[in-house]
């Protein structure tokens, strides 16, 4: 591949530490570059060391070793030469015998060091009934056996759109099945752009939270809401975003919500017992107490016990030190996320998780401001139109929509364009709606005329105050 | 206000939206001294809407109310006057997600059309990114020039009023994206590729019909375009609905325990007196749906 890249060309070429993403065929694998560690992908063992310093992009080729070559340019030897064709399959039996090699023979060829291309030309010239196929029948088999015994892997940027559909193939367990369009809608619907403020809280293994930052390009602030102990990012990470991203990213764990909208929320400076500052100053004290006692004690002292003696006093105030400055760390996060959500105007929130939504949503709606989208995703819908619900009376949102997306894909061919077999059956559903200023009492009413409205005020007034 | 950027009070100047109920809702420029009529009444602009909070509801002459709301995107698509056919918010969202549209992405766009996708496309690419949207109706590009300028995004965006099959987008080499919608996109290929970073880049064409889709993907195939794909998609909206569903009767029970009718139901449920009806809340689809938009065909340009 001839120099391509004039400018930003740093950019466009594979280093040692970068997140990418690697492609054969339809399936993906995110890994960080490293040097000289062993990778599985697609049951090969392979190094990535030979990947560095070229563009993204570029096709490898699995050398024996493991080590990765540098495919050559595109060669248009890819319509393999069949000059016989037949006209259709009435006379084509099906025996499983048509193939002359066996398989013991291909690991021969594959242990004689033969590329995939060779193996492929091999099936087809042992193949009895190639020749009788139709053309269509023949690229199909060509397809098929490439995909077998040729192992091309392409190395990619990681993005939202290669990651959603890594993680949907491999392991949608782990994204509550979000399908990458359904993705898609929370993104847009949600109307994530560069300068923001958003909340999200998932449990997508840090996917959602990932797509959120591309989005917001490092610009404004994402605060992720966690459950339980700390939150999860390893999706996020594989995103390999820019160091000064992460300075945007905040995080503020479930449990302390309520104490912060009562307001009894407490970021006081303490020790890391949560003990007030004067115990410390007591403990300090009272090793350097111990570490005189032994020595008046001791008559008979050896030398390098008393080394190891003071060497483990060392230690054990190295890490009280350490202790102390992670608490003091862990504070100021939780402070500055305390504060960003404080002002109750955030601009949007986006739910996905395999929590129950509806009281997420209750809960977490508080920090929005008012003319804002919100987004929930659940991998079931029953307890979205509890959501649904459960908003309309308690008012504060209105253009609520409950939605799924279907999605299918065409294989185009001259001749052979239809729908690909296979379809995904769900991808999960979708509350969207936007907060406005407060509660209104009589949101449901809005479409029915004036005077019939002025005359259930009425009633309802009536009623109110005999409740 | 801006469209790629929030704010929270309403100004002289700003375009908000007014919603007025389900499924309704209307643009409107403020201005000092203006007024809108709505069919709950009046809303002035200089009292009720300047200075006020976006999200706050206003009240009309009439005494009926309305929210005043933030404008976004997808509130301009379904709010915004018709030129064209325009596209919607699900398949916008999809074309987002595959072209890698992110801030700082540069991409090209034709036809301009009614402006839905360039909106959500500024949106995403902002601050620092550019769209450059070509158009060869003269009033249409003339008229989404306008309406850039109104909603304050016009440092991100450069129309051209041109063909883009003859003339392609007027900047060559420094496109992150391509996107095509139009009548014979296979014959835009070319300027396409040309548009396109020599690092590589994403391309996608929206067509209404399979022959169009058909030449496409061949012509993206002789270009040597990759990872050609294509799909489409379609959003399934759910009526969140309340229904009562009457019990049968049959007949008075011949033991004494309780109603048998009522035990064979399994979710629980909120009766009524007599046990005659069960009350579920569910959701069911509307009668009718968009059964088709368009094909999306996606694709990659490899570097040169």
């Amino acid at each position: 591949m001839a120099e391509c890249v004039k400018d930003s060309d740093a950019e466009g070429r594979i280093s040692y530490g970068d997140y990418v993403v690697l492609k054969r065929g339809d399936i993906f694998k995110s890994v960080q570059i490293e040097n000289k560690k062993k990778v599985i992908f697609e049951k090969q063992w392979f190094f990535l060391d030979n990947a560095v310093g070229q563009l993204y992009g570029a096709v490898f080729e699995i050398e024996a070793g493991g080590s990765l070559k540098l495919k050559a340019a595109k060669h248009s030897g890819d319509s393999l030469d069949s000059k016989e064709a037949g006209q259709d399959n009435r006379h084509i039996m099906d025996d499983g015998r048509s193939q002359k090699l066996s398989r013991d023979d291909i690991e021969t060829l594959k242990e004689q060091g033969l590329k995939g291309q060779e193996i492929v030309q091999q099936l087809i010239d042992n193949s009895t009934t190639f020749k009788d196929k139709t053309e269509f029948a023949q690229e199909k088999y060509i397809k098929k056996k490439k995909k077998k015994y040729e192992s091309n892997i392409k190395i990619l940027k990681p993005s939202t759109r290669l990651l959603a559909m890594m993680y949907h193939g491999r392991e949608p367990g782990k994204i509550c099945h979000l399908r990458y369009d359904t993705l898609a809608q929370i993104l847009t619907l949600g109307n994530i752009h560069a300068g923001s403020k958003i909340l999200v809280f998932e449990t997508c293994a840090g996917l959602v939270l990932g797509s959120v930052m591309e989005r917001m390009g490092g610009y404004g602030s994402v605060i992720q809401m966690y459950p339980g102990g700390g939150p999860t990012r390893a999706g996020m990470e594989s995103f390999g975003f820019p160091s000064h991203f992460h300075k945007t990213l905040h995080e503020f764990p479930l449990c302390k919500v309520n104490a912060l909208l009562a307001g009894t929320l407490d970021l006081s400076e303490k020790d890391g017992d949560g003990n007030g500052r004067s115990e410390s100053s007591q403990k300090t004290s009272g090793v350097s107490e111990k570490s005189s006692e032994p020595q008046s004690m001791e008559v008979s002292v050896d030398p390098q016990e008393e080394m190891r003696r003071a060497e483990r006093e060392r230690l054990r105030e190295q890490r009280a030190q350490e202790k102390k400055l992670k608490m003091e760390e862990k504070r100021k996060k939780l402070a500055s996320a305390a504060a960003l959500l404080e002002g109750r105007n955030a601009d949007g929130l986006v739910i996905a998780s395999r929590f129950h939504p509806c009281p997420v949503l209750m809960g977490l709606l508080k920090f929005v401001a008012p003319s804002r989208p919100f987004i929930v995703y659940c991998q079931y819908r029953e307890p979205l139109i509890e959501c649904y619900t459960k908003l309309r009376e308690q008012g504060g949102a209105i253009s609520l929509r409950l939605t799924d997306s279907w999605l299918r894909h065409y294989q185009v061919l001259p001749n052979r364009t239809h729908p690909v077999l296979l379809m995904s059956g769900g991808g999960g559903y979708l509350l969207s709606g936007t907060t406005v200023a407060a509660k209104a009492r009589n949101q449901h009413k809005a479409e029915e005329p004036v005077t019939k409205r002025l005359k259930l005020d009425k009633i309802s007034s009536s009623c109110d105050s005999s409740a | 206000m801006s469209f790629v950027e929030y704010s929270e009070i309403i100004q002289e100047g700003d375009v908000v939206i007014i919603f007025l109920g389900h499924e309704s809702m209307m643009p409107v420029m403020v201005q000092s001294g203006a007024q809108t009529q709505t069919r709950y009444g009046v809303i002035r602009h200089s009292g009720d809407l300047i200075g006020q909070r976006f999200g706050s509801k206003v009240t009309c002459s009439k005494g009926g109310w309305v929210y005043v709301l933030h404008p976004t995107p997808e509130l301009w698509t379904v709010n915004l006057p018709h030129r064209t056919q325009i596209l919607y918010t699900t398949d916008i969202a999809n074309i987002t997600l595959m072209l890698e549209l992110k801030p700082g992405s540069v991409v090209c766009e034709s036809g301009t059309g009614s402006g839905s996708l360039s909106h959500s496309i500024l949106r995403t690419i902002a601050p620092t990114g550019h769209l450059h949207t070509v158009e060869f109706h003269a009033q249409r590009a003339e008229k989404a020039i306008q309406e850039f300028k109104e909603h304050k995004v016009s440092h991100l965006v450069t129309v051209r009023n041109q063909d883009v099959c003859k003339d392609g987008f007027g900047i060559t080499g420094i496109a992150d994206a391509v996107f095509l919608d139009i009548p014979s996109p296979w014959e835009a290929i070319t300027h396409a590729k040309s548009a396109i970073k020599r690092k590589g880049g994403r391309i996608c064409s929206f067509s209404p019909c399979i022959e169009q889709v058909q030449r496409t993907c061949e012509a993206l195939l002789d270009h040597g375009f990759e990872e050609i794909c294509t799909l489409e998609v379609l959003l399934r909206v759910q009526d969140v609905r309340t229904v009562t569903l009457p019990l049968p009767d049959f007949g008075p029970e011949e033991d004494s325990s309780s109603s048998q009718v009522a035990s064979d139901l399994s979710q629980d449920e909120v009766q009524n007196s007599g046990n005659t009806s069960v009350i579920c809340r569910t959701a069911t689809p509307p009668r009718e749906m968009a059964g088709h938009t368009g094909y999306l065909t996606f694709a990659t340009k490899p570097c040169d």
